[in-house]
């Protein structure tokens, strides 16, 4: 296992992500994607900081960083989508129309 | 920790602190109006705070304040943004008290959500380490995304999980750009990124620059999308239209504001020696921003959404002003396109809330965001439909406003640095602008009122929109103070 292996691996989950985001139309799947996406970053990170000898731990310090702030993002945004769910009872983003254009 | 990084980042704990007293606060009064007082009277303590670093960053040697394991830097430019985030939170404070009669019992979470939106917002400038840029623009964002959501009704639910999931989604992108910058330099602090950048673009380095432009193609991305740029602009015109109008205003300045504080620094600094590359991506970014947000504004029926997109738009010149490098010829000369941002920040931001104000208090009387509904303004409220005409000329770029001198400056800072057909672009674009601002003053003298109630508006707007009204001609004509502020914040890029 070398660096570039990671590196792919870390690639393929954030482009999985970013699709899941633009083309998943429930709610808490695109949040699910967009955890993909932070986790493909925290796995660049991790790789990069065990593998570069100038970088030390910083890497593995930042991943425990986006994991924490990445909680606090699903304990709003769950929030939001409960809300949004009590409203309509529906949490389909393709539902989520009152403003367009 | 001690107590001299205690000391730097004082401004902000103290921000941290006055929004717990005023949730403690939200507890035991009843009187639910005492709360914007305490908040605003509040702000006068991280506001002398951040004048006494002032006192002690001119009186340093270097002009620059370093600390909390260097992460943090205190200099002219990050106290200019604190200045000018505590002026905007202040006014937003002000002109919301009228607003906030509809939000019932969520009065403290508003007040104490808002500041802590700003304590992110006025460290966001301060910090040179990628791991506190990213931390500081999360702080920015969760509170705005709560606060957009506040009025739990339909609009304002739909608007804050389109804010929210987006600016997740571009954290992702910005930090995935970081972790690449992280990888190839070994460093996540921004002075140590910028000589191993020079290290990799020798040639000596394994992949050369190529992978740093990768990841300033990522971090551009990243931010554009809180900064509101075409092509990263789809979520602006619905959280606009959704979230509570003063929330709205508050957005459109100080998140912007903010926005281009950290893409400054970053770019200066960290990336400051390949300047001639990121700048002709800002270049393009910036024209089609300009007329994607100007077309898209011209057929809104809506007011809000109308400034949403004029806000697309207004991103657009001010990425002019990043374009504005200076040309391959004077590298080493200063070039004025710093300058001018901040400036134009300065501008568009009271110009802005003077526009937001005005409608905050006429939609507060007339239930209705539509442009339709301001007819007959000139009569039924002479002194607010004069202020938003006002601002309507500013953003449009007139003289004698505060934003024809924003315009100007960023306009020769460009032309200084070789972009003559952006500028042009520029121009024809406030020319196609100068369609849907007008049209508003339109509305508001020559169509027949619906109604001819008067708009009733309390003290406290009163005096943001006095203060806002007055800043915008001040400004127009006497503009020099801030411009020499502006000018000697931006001394630290070079």
């Amino acid at each position: 296992m070398s660096l570039i292996h990671f590196q792919i691996l870390s690639a393929a989950m954030f482009s999985i992500g970013l699709y899941g985001v633009l083309a998943r139309r429930n709610a808490l799947l695109v949040l699910l994607s967009i955890e993909i996406m932070l986790n493909a970053v925290n796995i660049n990170l991790v790789a990069f900081s065990s593998y570069a000898e100038s970088a030390q731990e910083v890497g593995q310090i930042i991943a425990i960083f986006i994991i924490t702030v990445a909680a606090a993002e699903v304990g709003l945004a769950m929030a939001i989508i409960l809300r949004l769910f009590r409203d309509r009872s529906s949490v389909d983003l393709d539902d989520i129309d009152l403003m367009k254009w | 920790m001690d107590f001299h990084d205690i000391k730097l980042l004082s401004p902000e704990i103290s921000m941290g602190a006055l929004g717990i007293i005023i949730i403690l606060l939200d507890m035991i009064t009843n009187r639910k109006g005492v709360l914007a007082t305490v908040s605003v009277v509040g702000l006068a303590v991280p506001l002398s705070l951040s004048l006494y670093l002032c006192g002690l960053v001119d009186s340093d040697s270097e002009g620059k304040l370093s600390g909390v394991y260097g992460t943090v830097l205190i200099d002219q430019f990050s106290l200019f943004f604190k200045f000018f985030i505590l002026g905007t939170l202040a006014l937003v404070i002000l002109s919301s008290t009228d607003y906030l009669s509809k939000l019932g019992r969520l009065r403290g979470e508003y007040h104490a959500l808002l500041i802590f939106s700003a304590a992110g917002m006025m460290l966001l400038p301060a910090v040179t380490d990628l791991i506190s840029i990213y931390i500081a623009i999360e702080l920015t964002a969760l509170p705005l995304a709560a606060l957009i959501a506040i009025r739990r009704d339909s609009h304002s639910t739909e608007a804050g999980i389109k804010f929210l999931l987006l600016s997740a989604m571009s954290s992702a992108v910005l930090l995935y750009g970081m972790a690449l910058i992280y990888g190839f330099t070994g460093s996540t602090e921004i002075e140590v990124i910028i000589e191993r950048i020079a290290y990799l673009s020798t040639g000596s380095g394994p992949f050369g620059e190529r992978v740093i432009l990768l990841a300033v193609v990522l971090i551009v991305a990243g931010i554009g999308f809180k900064i509101s740029v075409a092509p990263f602009q789809m979520w602006v015109p619905d959280v606009y239209e959704g979230a509570p109008t003063p929330i709205t205003s508050y957005l459109s300045v100080a998140s912007k504001a903010a926005g281009f504080a950290i893409m400054l620094r970053i770019f200066y600094m960290a990336f400051g020696d390949i300047r001639i590359d990121w700048a002709s991506l800002f270049a393009i970014l910036s024209a089609v921003s300009m007329t994607v947000g100007n077309l898209a504004a011209v057929i809104q029926t809506n007011i809000k959404r109308m400034l949403a997109y004029s806000t697309v738009a207004h991103a657009g010149f001010l990425l002019m002003g990043l374009a504005a490098v200076g040309t391959q010829a004077d590298l080493f000369e200063t070039p004025m396109g710093p300058g001018s941002v901040l400036f134009y920040l300065v501008a568009y931001a009271v110009t802005n809330l003077a526009a937001f104000f005005v409608i905050i208090a006429v939609v507060n009387s007339t239930r209705s965001n539509m442009i339709r509904n301001f007819a007959g303004m000139g009569q039924r409220a002479p002194v607010l439909a004069i202020i938003l005409s006002i601002s309507m000329i500013s953003l449009l770029g007139i003289p004698p406003t505060v934003g024809f001198m924003g315009k100007l400056y960023i306009f020769s800072a460009a032309i200084n640095s070789g972009l003559t057909w952006l500028v042009i672009c520029g121009v024809l674009n406030s020319v196609v602008s100068a369609y849907y601002y007008l049209r508003v003053i339109r509305t508001m003298y020559m169509l027949e009122p619906e109604s001819d109630t008067s708009i009733q508006i309390g003290i406290p707007p009163r005096m943001a929109i006095g203060i806002v009204g007055i800043g915008i001609l001040v400004l127009g004509i006497i503009p020099s103070t801030v411009m020499n502020a502006a000018e000697k914040a931006v001394i630290v890029f070079f």
